[in-house]
């Protein structure tokens, strides 16, 4: 018993996951971790007009394109032609699809006018139907196109019932991956309660308009067997057909590097170390209007595209043309790079739709033109509803930018007194590595820039805050002068520089006015030494002197004793001496 | 089953006014409500049209393909061809009178 227990556990530990069925739909592949059941049905479901059957279609269509798995498409509500002429503009080509024996499509028309019931009878008809398409091609996928529409057709609802709850049975004996479409229903996810039958997977799509701003969205309302996120995705359809977007990933583990870009100004390269940004790192400039965020960016963009890698730059002001011709006034040629193919300027009215949808084509644009940097001025375009989900936003842009190791260069526009500029960006800020200040001083009458680090994650960058100039040469950072709390630039800067110059004159003349004294002074000790040394010598002299005078005289003294004595004839002097001694 | 794929057709001169009906009954197999639905249909032509019809009897279980052509989707499924308007009747056919009446229509209103 307890041997069984244990392996019973043991097996369900290593279960193997649901099998799934890519699905080839941008972002829905990772919201599912991995597509939809294999071999089961699954719902699509939503009201009119939300994208139910370009989810079926393409998925339906890559499947077959992508992953080897013909497919059969039976629809109920559009003739194969229209259909076939819908997608068209998707990209997706069903008739050359069916030449090539991927495809089958079939339309399965119901015209209640001309039937007649009389007696029992099935629907098998529509099983042969299947059969039948799902043999020509070995079809591993089918799509089932609103089958509630036959509800229309006949009048025997309990039959009608029974006879799908036998096709769903019947297409999973088959191991066919199947997607059913369905009208939401008043209150309920389908309007005949296909979901009761069907109950692996249910995907609910939705499209509602929130300030004249329309939002598709897309959920999981059920997935049996596997786990699966389960917000509300935002999902567009455009001519590459179906994209989800999905939400952040909860975990930190992005690769990080420690290549270095510049951010093409020398002088603020220098500010971080002297090389510039990380690559795959997230920079953010804040200033208020007109203190050079877009030059900086297209500073940036020239550099990445002059090193020959691909820019992405996305303008919420300004056109195209106007950032080309704005850039040419500081010397940047942005338009050389376009026509190389390196920078891709995209521009378009923040206004035009949702925060999600802006998201989902920043995220199209960048799987489509791989770039290295992207360049977004100024982002804070994009904040205009709840703090939140702008937070949420950013959060999910810069998760996908550094999980693809994509430099992101961020402007925000800020307004307001000097102190709260730097709150404001506060909800941000801890998304951003690098953070770029530029500022306004005002003072003697002029506004002048200034620009420094507030901070940069991972590297010892200035503190230094430094004039921002832009000259017809690009940009410049220069030194500001510091001084009794003010920071003076522009004019004020150049008198102050005026006013040092004089005093460094002033200095250096000082230094050498104290050299020259001293010098002098110098040269008085040392005369003064030599004289001294003079009169010691001359001391010297005399005192030598006078010693051998004495000498002189005493030898001459003794000589002259001797002389004496020898003249009385006596003693010696020493015989005296010796005399004397022994008389004591 | 006698009359399977399409072979089976029986045919007589009829008088000059009235049309041929053209008819298709479409099974699947031998089943109960199939074979019902033709031992109906036999009974009908034998009882009211005299003669004046086409039957061509399709096993869609052997021809599947035929299904699409016609849109069906219920089984047994009674087309009928001709005269146009094209009718169908589904079901085992159980109803004669209705269904010599379906077959009898005609566009302004002749049959009711």
């Amino acid at each position: 018993m307890a041997t069984a227990r244990v392996q019973n556990i043991d097996s369900s530990r290593r279960a193997p996951q649901l099998e799934k069925s890519r699905t080839g739909i941008s972002g829905f592949d990772e919201i599912t971790r991995g597509g939809l059941p294999k071999g089961r049905t699954s719902i699509v479901c939503g009201g009119p007009g939300c994208g139910k059957t370009m989810f079926a279609v393409e998925c339906l269509v890559r499947g077959a394109t992508q992953f080897g798995e013909p497919g059969v498409l039976m629809t109920f509500e559009e003739p194969a032609e229209e259909m076939a002429k819908n997608v068209a503009s998707l990209g997706f080509d069903l008739k050359d699809l069916m030449a090539r024996k991927k495809l089958v499509m079939d339309y399965v028309h119901i015209e209640p006018a001309e039937i007649q019931e009389t007696g029992s009878y099935d629907l098998e008809g529509l099983f042969v139907r299947l059969q039948y398409a799902v043999d020509s091609v070995g079809a591993k996928r089918v799509v089932l196109d609103t089958p509630e529409a036959i509800f229309s057709g006949f009048s025997n609802q309990g039959l009608l019932r029974a006879e799908l709850r036998r096709l769903f049975r019947w297409l999973r004996e088959r191991g066919l991956t199947t997607i059913i479409t369905a009208e939401r229903g008043e209150g309920v996810l389908t309007r005949h309660g296909l979901e009761e039958y069907v109950s692996d997977c249910v995907i609910l799509l939705d499209h509602r308009v929130s300030e004249q701003v329309s939002t598709r969205r897309l959920r999981i309302v059920k997935y049996r067997g596997s786990s699966h996120g389960a917000d509300e995705y935002p999902f567009l359809i455009d001519e590459q057909g179906f994209s989800v977007l999905p939400s952040s990933s909860m975990r930190l583990n992005h690769p990080v590097s420690r290549d270095r870009i510049s951010t093409g100004v020398k002088d603020l390269d220098e500010m971080l170390e002297g090389k510039g940004l990380y690559r795959g790192s997230t920079a953010l400039v804040s200033g208020t209007a007109g203190s050079g965020k877009s030059s900086l960016s297209a500073h940036f963009a020239n550099r990445t595209c002059t090193d020959g890698k691909k820019c992405l730059y996305i303008a919420f002001e300004e056109s195209p043309a106007q950032v080309v011709r704005n850039m040419r006034s500081i010397g940047i040629d942005l338009e050389a790079h376009v026509k190389k193919g390196l920078l891709v300027l995209e521009a378009w009215r923040p206004t035009q739709s949702g925060l999600e949808m802006h998201l989902l084509q920043i995220h199209k644009l960048i799987e489509r033109h791989k770039p290295a940097v992207v360049i977004i001025d100024p982002i804070t375009n994009l904040m205009g509803g709840d703090e939140h989900e702008i937070h949420a936003m950013l959060m999910r842009l810069i998760d996908f930018l550094k999980a693809q190791q994509i430099t992101a260069f961020f402007t925000a526009l800020t307004s307001g007194a000097h102190k709260e500029i730097e709150m404001t960006d506060v909800g941000i800020s801890s998304l951003i590595d690098t953070w770029l200040f530029v500022r306004d001083v005002e003072l003697n009458g002029e506004r002048n820039r200034c620009i420094y680090v507030l901070k940069s994650r991972g590297m010892a960058h200035s503190n230094q805050v430094r004039e921002f100039v832009m000259t017809d040469e690009g940009i410049r950072l220069l030194p500001v002068y510091v001084g009794g709390g003010t920071v003076l630039t522009g004019s004020a800067r150049l008198n102050q520089e005026a006013h040092e110059m004089a005093e460094a004159l002033q200095r250096k003349q000082n230094i050498e006015e104290r050299r020259r004294s001293m010098e002098q002074r110098r040269k008085a000790v040392e005369a003064q030494i030599a004289a001294l040394r003079a009169d010691l010598a001359d001391e010297e002299a005399r005192a030598n002197g006078n010693v051998a005078e004495e000498e002189e005289r005493e030898r001459r003294m003794t000589q002259h004793a001797l002389e004496m004595a020898n003249r009385r004839k006596g003693t010696s002097i020493e015989k005296r001496r010796g005399r004397i001694a022994g008389e004591r | 089953m006698k009359a399977s794929s399409g072979a089976a057709s029986k045919k007589s001169a009829g008088d000059g006014n009235t049309p041929i009906i053209e008819m298709k009954l479409y099974v699947a197999g031998q089943t109960p409500k199939s074979l019902a639905a033709l031992s109906n249909l036999n009974k009908i032509c034998k009882e009211h049209l005299h003669g004046r019809y086409k039957l061509q009897v399709i096993d869609l279980v052997k021809k599947p393909q035929l299904a699409q052509t016609d849109q069906i989707l219920a089984i047994p499924t009674l087309v009928r061809k001709l005269p146009v308007p094209i009718r169908k009747i589904i079901g085992d056919l159980s109803d004669l009178e209705r269904v010599v009446l379906v077959l009898n229509f005609k566009e302004n209103g002749g049959a009711k």
